[in-house]
């Protein structure tokens, strides 16, 4: 057991997978000298040479497209792009060749490249520094994608990311990259690509991920002072989604909210909506209710609170779940 | 840490400068320099004539416009510190670069900035308390861009390049006098629209300056890992002129942008300059250069400073005396406590304003989210007119 930041963990697994791993590589903006502007691959270069930690130029389309060349000769590539928002001049890639290779190839192909990055709001940045776009890429088929929300996924997700013959997109909660807690690097607990109970309840349930995971179990322990039992999945995997776990959990509960950062129009939680009133329709007291982001490009730091998701939106979107 | 415990080999300076230049140097381009780093006029047959309009008067105002935004820059560095912006991406060492070329432009060339353009802001006439909107986290924006035609700034690199190549293409189409001015930095000519807007201007001959600030550094990563030859080479790909220019001379890019924009104006098509200056600062406030360079190297530059520069020269030439540089120094330390006094003015706007201008017309989906927010928002109003929040 050990104990250290979500950023320290992802440092951590890296280098695991660096040294499990020579065809492991690393490639991005700044990620050398300088560790990344987030400080994730601090002193991997040094550990690891630059041609295994490489600096690459200044252009997400090409560590993108250079990276699933590098995966055909059977490589591991592990790309990170410095924001959120500036993964759309690499959008192209990622969707039209990254994701459709194995399936263009009649499975000949694979490219299992791996692409970390840092998302989601709460740091008072500027604009293209908050985004939460996982849905664009949930949308693509041929993508897995996935989403720690606490040291010890984040030290193992990335390793199973690695290991995947997928191409897996990785978000990281860039708010929560200072968060502490127990990693067992022993064992990994369970698949990367399924979700979990991470606390048991009866009268609701809370489906969250990433950065929203604290939120919701906040929100959970304040409606337990109020009298209600909420039970909270922390969903880890945006593509595929554990949809097991959450109908397990509703037939127990009759009430499901979905929060995310991302806008609530076209995201996630629609599908897990849709999903969970077909598999669990008898079961369900209430609609599925959704706590996410509005329709509006991430606003400025200034009122950016008044956007996230937080534990009073949550509570009211309880409140009216419970009602019905 | 500093750089200094940095393993030597890996931060080697001429190995650097070695690299900055073509593998074969005899295919280095030659640096346009009117304005020698010692403050010595040099001759110069091709863009001399274009700095010879340069009288006394007009050779105070660069020295003048350089040293305010070196002060507002300072300001904005130290409002940074005291918590009052979000970040800041200094300019300090690129206002020859920024001041000369801006000088240079029209009233209807049209600028389409990056976002440490804050010295081609200044000589657009852009109030330049608008520029720390955007950096306070109140606006994504801050100003009209077509007031000044000076662009919003871009923050996802090189996406501007293309809308400056498009805005080009309109003037052509229009038949309007004008020339479009993309900005951007060494790294950022590594995207791919970068290329592609260089296609698109050479394809079309559109009145287009490329003016690329070659500042040495992209956050952390250095200029020959985006090239490997000098960028202005670049240009002769497409078809069209490259310029290098000591890019802290501020005659040298004054001239050369001059000529850059009546080539384009005339109907010749597109050119690229590539300055050749130095990023002094971290590349913002959240930066840490020490975890990537050595001091050496920026101590090397500070003997280049453009200010100093010009100084020397209108000094050694009786243009500007004491009285003229410490009247600048006042008006510098005015405009840093206006500057100052407006920031903290800004306060972050209503949340219920990210809900306008999201689109131009009306929208089912943003009434009703703004019509849930506000009655949310009530609800916390009633709630605590109720007591009930206490
Ligand atoms: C598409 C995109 N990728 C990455 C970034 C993050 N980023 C911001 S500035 C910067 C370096 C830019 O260097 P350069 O183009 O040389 O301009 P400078 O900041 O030195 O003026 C990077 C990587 C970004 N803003 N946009």
């Amino acid at each position: 057991m050990a104990n250290m930041t979500i950023a320290k963990a992802i440092t951590a697994g890296l280098r695991e997978t660096m040294k499990n791993n020579p065809k492991s590589m690393l490639m991005g903006e700044d990620i050398g000298a300088l560790g990344g502007v987030y400080r994730v691959t601090e002193g991997l270069q040094a550990e690891f040479g630059k041609t295994r930690v490489v600096d690459t130029p200044l252009a997400e389309s090409g560590i993108i497209g250079t990276a699933i060349g590098l995966a055909f000769r059977g490589y591991r590539p592990i790309c990170e792009i410095q924001f959120d928002g500036f993964v759309f001049p690499g959008f192209n890639q990622i969707t039209t060749q990254l994701a459709k290779i194995h399936a263009r190839s009649s499975g000949d192909l694979s490219a299992p490249v791996v692409i970390r990055i840092p998302y989601g709001g709460g740091i008072g940045s500027i604009e293209h520094h908050s985004e939460s776009p996982e849905a664009l890429f949930a949308h693509t088929a041929g993508l897995r994608i996935i989403t720690p929300s606490n040291p010890h996924d984040a030290y193992w997700m990335i390793q199973q990311a690695v290991e995947s013959n997928d191409p897996v997109i990785v978000f990281e909660p860039k708010r929560r990259y200072w968060l502490k807690g127990e990693v067992d690097t022993e064992s990994p607990g369970q698949d990367a690509f399924s979700a979990k109970v991470v606390r048991e309840g009866t009268d609701a349930t809370i489906v969250a991920y990433g950065p929203l995971v604290p939120v919701a179990l906040a929100a959970a322990q304040a409606a337990e002072d109020d009298g209600n039992s909420v039970e909270v999945i922390d969903l880890r995997s945006i593509s595929p989604i554990d949809f097991d776990t959450i109908t397990t959990s509703v037939r127990k509960t009759g009430h499901l909210i979905v929060t995310h950062e991302a806008p609530t129009f076209g995201g996630v939680g629609g599908e897990i909506a849709a999903r969970i009133s077909e598999r669990a329709f008898f079961s369900l007291e209430a609609p599925v209710l959704r706590v996410g982001g509005f329709h509006m490009p991430y606003p400025v730091a200034k009122v950016e609170e008044h956007y996230l998701p937080d534990i009073d939106r949550l509570l009211e979107a309880l409140d009216r779940s419970l009602a019905y | 840490m500093g750089a200094e415990h940095l393993p030597t080999s890996e931060f080697d300076i001429e190995e650097l400068e070695q690299s900055m230049t073509s593998s074969d140097p005899a295919d280095a381009p030659e640096m346009v320099q009117l304005l020698a780093s010692d403050g010595t006029l040099r001759e110069d047959v091709q863009y001399g004539p274009y700095a010879a309009h340069l009288d006394g008067e007009a050779l105070r105002g660069l020295y003048r416009d350089m040293f305010l935004v070196r002060r507002f820059d300072q300001e904005a560095v130290a409002l940074q510190r005291q918590g009052q912006l979000v970040m800041w991406p200094p300019l300090l060492g690129q206002e020859a670069a920024q001041i000369g070329s801006g000088t240079a432009l029209q009233a209807n060339d049209y600028v389409f900035p990056t976002y440490r353009e804050h010295g081609v802001a200044l000589t657009r006439g852009l109030e330049l308390s608008a520029l720390l909107k955007l950096f306070r986290g109140v606006s994504s924006g801050g100003w009209d861009p077509r007031e000044k035609n000076f662009h919003l700034y871009t923050l996802v690199l090189a996406a501007q390049t293309l809308h400056a190549v498009g805005y080009a293409m309109g003037l052509q189409r229009d038949s309007e006098d004008g020339v479009s001015v993309a900005y951007f930095g060494d790294g950022a000519s590594s995207e791919g629209d970068v290329h592609e807007s260089m296609v698109f201007a050479a394809s079309n001959q559109s009145p287009v300056v490329f003016f690329c600030q070659n500042n040495h550094w992209a956050i952390s990563v250095p200029t020959e890992v985006q090239s490997r030859i000098p960028l202005s080479n670049r240009a002769s790909g497409y078809g069209f002129p490259g310029i290098r220019v000591d890019g802290n001379d501020v005659v040298a890019v004054h001239a050369v942008m001059r000529w850059a924009l009546e080539h384009a104006r005339s109907g010749r098509g597109p050119v690229l300059i590539e300055a050749f200056t130095y990023r002094m600062s971290a590349h913002t406030t959240a930066d840490d250069p020490t975890k990537y360079r050595l001091s050496a190297e920026e101590d090397a530059w500070k003997e280049k400073d453009p200010l100093k520069r010009l100084e020397r020269y209108l000094r050694s030439s009786n243009t500007a005396d004491d009285s003229f540089f410490e009247q600048v120094e006042v008006q510098g330390d005015e405009l840093a406590a206006k500057v100052r006094a407006e920031v903290l003015a800004m306060t972050g706007p209503e949340m219920v304003q990210s809900f306008n201008n999201v689109y131009a017309d009306p929208h089912p989906l943003v009434a009703e989210e703004l019509a849930w927010h506000r009655e949310y928002e009530a609800g916390f109003a009633d709630a605590d007119e109720a007591g009930e929040n206490n």
